[in-house]
């Protein structure tokens, strides 16, 4: 807003509706070429009153009216925001949901393939598919006949919270189903971006290194649960999984580790276990919040 | 780690704080960046002038304060200063740190007119 005359800039609007967009700032851009003339010749508009904070009304140059803005805000707010509502709505409808996360080509789409197959005639499941470009995963997944939305983050890193509600949306998964989130082949960026999951799980393939936890310390600080993935390669790798498992819990002393091949099948009774117990609690917790929501009712 | 996402976050925070608070221009932006909180500082600093080229705080001075990791050693139980996620205790050597402090990523204050 100008502290001329109480015009334009963040409050600006037109017929009651704020301008959208890189508009807003093109009469200030810069803070140099400032002109009075078109806005308010016509007439139409009146001015717009001026704001309570402002300081005293000066149009003389030079004065300086700086003043100091407390505003203590996390810069993720607006993520978080989306996250919080994510979460809710799950917890709402019972929902299990899992952030998938790994750096590319550790099989992520794989282990939800067979995931699925394995389910399938037990759980109702959902996927959200992220990736930059096309739409291949989620192809994958609707093959074994889950409902899956690909998201294609065009330039960006990683899904935020606001675009996997809007996927959330579009599948309306069952309530006490299982929702399957796999974010973009990523181990840097996803770690800060809460979708609103129960759980991020970080699936680390053995051809990797054992040093990843240490590289990417972020993204295995975030999550509950490791998959040590593609196990049926071991006798052919130098790879230490003893030394990977260690090196995880050195930056998450919390984390636990499952050792699984998703295309051999082996370890992955575990890892079925756990989402089965996960769903379980999730509908139940549903149902508690359901029962007590109905007796607040009765009063 | 996306330091674009973050640059483009506190922009809206400013923005929103200009339609709330009624000021037209940012001088000066102050935030606080944790030790642990996974940013770049030089990147950030690139980005934030990269987004907000055009905005009311295209002339905005960046400063960021800095806010040490900080973890508590179950081993020795007291506070420890954290480097890094996969540091040990330096008293004992253990990796049992929960972390304490460190990860903010947070707008603090602005300089406004």
């Amino acid at each position: 807003m100008c502290t001329t005359c109480g015009c334009g800039g963040g409050g600006a609007r037109i017929n009651g509706r704020a301008l959208a967009g890189p508009l807003r700032y093109q009469q200030h851009q810069a803070g140099t070429d400032h002109r009075h003339a078109p806005a308010h010749a016509a007439g139409t508009e009146p001015p717009m009153p001026m704001p309570a904070a402002l300081p005293e009304h000066a149009h003389a140059p030079g004065i300086s009216q700086a003043r100091m803005v407390r505003i203590e805000q996390d810069i993720l707010a607006k993520n978080d925001a989306y996250a919080r509502a994510n979460r809710e709505r799950l917890q709402r409808q019972g929902i299990f949901a899992l952030n998938l996360v790994s750096s590319p080509g550790s099989g992520k789409t794989t282990l939800l393939v067979r995931t699925i197959e394995r389910l399938r005639d037990r759980l109702s499941i959902a996927v959200v598919e992220g990736d930059q470009q096309t739409d291949n995963d989620a192809e994958r997944i609707r093959a074994t006949g889950a409902p899956a939305v690909q998201i294609n983050t065009g330039k960006g890193c990683h899904l935020d919270a606001h675009m996997v509600g809007r996927a959330i949306g579009q599948l309306a998964p069952r309530d006490g189903s299982l929702l399957l989130i796999e974010n973009v082949g990523n181990l840097v960026c996803p770690a800060g971006f809460d979708l609103g999951e129960a759980h991020k799980v970080a699936i680390l393939s053995v051809t990797e290194g054992e040093d990843k936890p240490l590289k990417y310390p972020d993204m295995f600080r975030a999550a509950d649960l490791m998959l040590l993935n593609k196990c049926d390669l071991l006798p052919y790798l130098q790879f230490d999984a003893d030394l990977a498992e260690a090196n995880a819990r050195r930056v998450n002393p919390g984390i636990r580790v499952l050792r699984t091949s998703a295309s051999s099948g082996a370890g992955l009774d575990a890892w079925l276990d756990w989402i089965l117990l996960g769903c379980s609690r999730s509908a139940r917790s549903d149902t508690a919040a359901a029962g007590a929501a109905s007796g607040v009712a009765a009063r | 780690m996306h330091e674009m996402s973050l640059a483009e976050g506190v922009l809206q925070l400013i923005e929103e704080a200009a339609t709330s608070q009624g000021f037209s221009r940012v001088k000066t932006v102050w935030l606080e960046i944790g030790e642990l909180a996974g940013a770049e500082k030089e990147a950030l600093r690139f980005c934030f002038d990269v987004v907000t080229r055009g905005s009311l705080a295209s002339a905005a001075q960046l400063e960021i304060i800095d806010r040490p990791g900080q973890g508590w050693c179950l081993q020795c139980a007291c506070t420890v200063h954290v480097a890094a996620l996969y540091d040990a205790c330096p008293h004992c050597g253990s990796h049992q740190i929960q972390v304490t402090g460190g990860s903010e990523l947070r707008l603090a204050e602005l300089e406004v007119e």
